[in-house]
C-alpha cells in the first residue's frame, strides 16, 4: 500500500500540480488578454474600452466567463450532434495541450522533449481539426465555408513556417526547445535572422486566424464563419482556444527569435529578474503587436492571402533556408 | 527604377510599419469618448425630450383643456377629456399622452396658447413595459414640477428667437 502510494499516486500528483501551475496562470492570461485587446484597441481608436465593471474594467473578463457559463448551449438541429460538441473542446484542448514543452527558463519545462518543436508544430497544425469539424458539423453555409478556408489558409502558411523553423534549426543544430533558448546567448536569432522573424510572425498571425488573416470567421462575409452556429460555453471554448493559441505563438516566436526566458545582456540589473518574468515580457510585447496589427491593418483578400503566403512567403523562406545553410557550411559555423 | 524602389519598400514593409507608427502615436491621443451616463453632451434649449405639464408659480395648473394639442397632434398620441371645475374654471378631466406614439415633433409645445405642454430636456425614460409608457395627468403634472427649473430656463434662453 506504501509502494502504490509512493511509486504511482505521489508523482502523479506532482505532475497533476505541475499541469495546473501551467495551466492556470495560462486561463487568467487568456481571460486578461482579451480585455488586454480591448483597451489597446480602444487606445489605438481613441475610445475608453471596458471600464465598468471593476476599476479600469479590470473585472470585465470574469463578468464575460460568467455570462458565457450561465446562457443556453443552442445545437442546431441539422448539425451532426456529437461532432459539433468535441469541435471546441479538442480546439481547447489542443491549444492547452501545447504548453507541456515550453520552457519557462532552464529546466522549468512540463516535458522536456528532444523533439519538442517538431511536437509545438504538429499541435498547432492540428488545431485545424478543430475548425474543420465545427464547419463541418453545424451544417450551414457560413461555417462550412470559413472551415474550408481556415483549413486552406492554416495549410498554406505551416509550409512557409516550416522552413523558418528549419532556418532556426540548422543554426541550433537540435530540436529541444531548451536547446534553442541556450543557442541564443551569444545573440538573440532576431538579429541575424531578421526576414525570417518577420516571415514567421506573419504566418504566425495567419496560423492563429488572426487580423489581417481572418478570413475563416471574417464577420462582413461570413458572419462569423465556422463559429456562426455556437453559443455559450461551446462558444467560450472556441474563444478562449483562440486567445491560448496567440499566446502559444507568441511564445514560440520568443523562444525561436528572442531567446526565451534569456535577459537582453548577461549583465547586473537584467539577470536580477528571473526568466519566467523575462519571457512573460517578451510573450507580453508580442502580443502587444497582434493586437497592435489588429488594430491598423485592414482584413486580406482570399487570394491575396493565398498570393502571399505561396509566391511570397514560400520561396523567400526556401531562398533563407540555402542561405542559412551556405553560409554554415561556408564558413565551417556548423554547430 | 522606381519598380525597384517599389520592391524594396514593399520589401521592408515601409507602407505597413508607416500606418502601424500612426495608430501607435494615437495610443497617446486624447480619447473622444463621452462616457456616457456619467458625462452627457450638451443639448440645446430646442430639445424636444419627455413631456411635461407646467404650473403657474400660484401652483395652479397651465392647462386649461382647449385641445389644441389634441387637435394639432400628427401621430394622435394625445387624449384629452375636460370638465367645467367646481369654481367654474375648466381644466382637464383626462391628459393622457401614449409616450408610445409620440413622434416628438413639439407641435403640441407650439400650439400650446399658455406654455402648459412643454417637451423638456430629459431624454432618459426608458422603462421595461409598455404600460408605464401611457402617461397620465398626474404623470405628466409631477414631471412638470421636476423639470420647472429647467424647462423655466430654456424658455428664457430661446425667447429671443421666438
Amino acid at each position: 500500500m506504501v509502494e502504490l502510494w509512493t511509486a504511482i499516486a505521489l508523482p502523479g500528483l506532482w505532475i497533476v500540480a505541475k499541469v495546473l501551475m501551467i495551466v492556470v496562470p495560462l486561463l487568467v492570461a487568456v481571460a486578461y488578454l482579451t480585455l488586454f485587446e480591448r483597451k489597446v484597441m480602444a487606445a489605438m481608436q481613441l475610445r475608453m474600452g471596458p471600464n465598468i465593471v471593476g476599476p479600469w474594467g479590470l473585472w470585465q473578463p470574469f463578468a464575460d466567463g460568467l455570462k458565457m457559463f450561465v446562457k443556453e448551449t443552442v445545437v442546431p438541429t441539422n448539425s451532426n450532434r456529437v461532432v459539433f460538441l468535441i469541435a471546441p473542446m479538442l480546439t481547447f484542448i489542443l491549444a492547452l495541450v501545447a504548453w507541456a514543452v515550453i520552457p519557462f527558463g532552464e529546466g522549468l519545462v512540463l516535458a522536456n522533449l528532444n523533439v519538442g518543436i517538431l511536437y509545438l508544430f504538429a499541435v498547432s497544425s492540428l488545431g485545424v481539426y478543430g475548425i474543420i469539424m465545427a464547419g463541418w458539423a453545424s451544417n450551414s453555409r457560413y461555417a462550412f465555408l470559413g472551415a474550408l478556408r481556415s483549413a486552406a489558409q492554416m495549410v498554406s502558411y505551416e509550409v512557409s513556417m516550416g522552413f523558418v523553423i528549419v532556418t532556426v534549426l540548422l543554426v541550433v543544430g537540435s530540436l529541444n526547445l531548451s536547446d534553442i533558448v541556450l543557442a541564443q546567448q551569444g545573440v538573440w536569432f532576431v538579429f541575424p535572422l531578421l526576414p525570417m522573424a518577420v516571415v514567421f510572425f506573419i504566418s504566425a498571425l495567419a496560423e492563429t486566424n488572426r487580423h489581417p488573416f481572418d478570413l475563416p470567421e471574417a464577420e462582413s462575409e461570413l458572419v462569423a464563419g465556422y463559429q456562426v452556429e455556437y453559443s455559450a460555453m461551446t462558444f467560450g471554448l472556441f474563444f478562449l482556444g483562440e486567445y491560448a493559441n496567440m499566446i502559444m505563438m507568441s511564445g514560440m516566436t520568443a523562444i525561436l527569435f528572442l531567446g526565451g526566458w534569456l535577459p537582453p545582456m548577461d549583465i547586473v540589473p537584467f539577470t536580477w529578474i528571473p526568466g519566467p518574468i523575462w519571457l512573460a515580457l517578451k510573450v507580453t510585447a508580442l502580443l502587444f503587436v497582434f493586437v497592435w496589427v489588429r488594430a491598423t491593418f485592414p482584413r486580406y483578400r482570399y487570394d491575396q492571402l493565398m498570393r502571399l503566403g505561396w509566391k511570397v512567403f514560400l520561396p523567400l523562406s526556401l531562398l533563407w533556408v540555402v542561405l542559412t545553410a551556405g553560409a554554415l557550411v561556408a564558413f565551417d559555423w556548423l554547430p | 527604377m522606381s519598380a525597384m524602389v517599389n520592391v524594396v519598400r514593399s520589401f521592408f514593409l515601409v507602407e505597413l510599419l508607416s500606418g502601424m507608427g500612426m495608430t501607435f502615436r494615437y495610443m497617446f491621443r486624447k480619447r473622444r469618448t463621452l462616457n456616457y451616463p456619467y458625462e452627457k453632451g450638451p443639448l440645446s434649449p430646442r430639445f424636444r425630450g419627455e413631456h411635461a405639464l407646467r404650473r403657474y408659480p400660484s401652483g395652479e395648473e397651465r392647462c386649461i383643456a382647449c385641445k389644441l394639442c389634441e387637435a394639432v397632434c400628427p401621430a394622435l398620441a394625445i387624449t384629452i377629456e375636460a370638465e367645467p371645475r367646481d369654481d367654474g374654471s375648466r381644466r382637464a378631466t383626462r391628459y393622457d399622452i401614449d409616450m408610445t406614439k409620440c413622434i416628438y415633433c413639439g407641435l403640441c409645445q407650439e400650439a400650446c396658447p399658455v406654455d402648459a405642454i412643454v417637451e423638456g430636456p430629459n431624454f432618459e425614460f426608458a422603462t421595461e413595459t409598455r404600460e408605464e409608457l401611457y402617461y397620465n395627468k398626474e404623470k405628466l403634472l409631477a414631471n412638470g414640477d421636476r423639470w420647472e427649473a429647467e424647462i423655466a430656463a430654456n424658455i428664457a434662453a430661446d425667447a429671443a428667437q421666438r
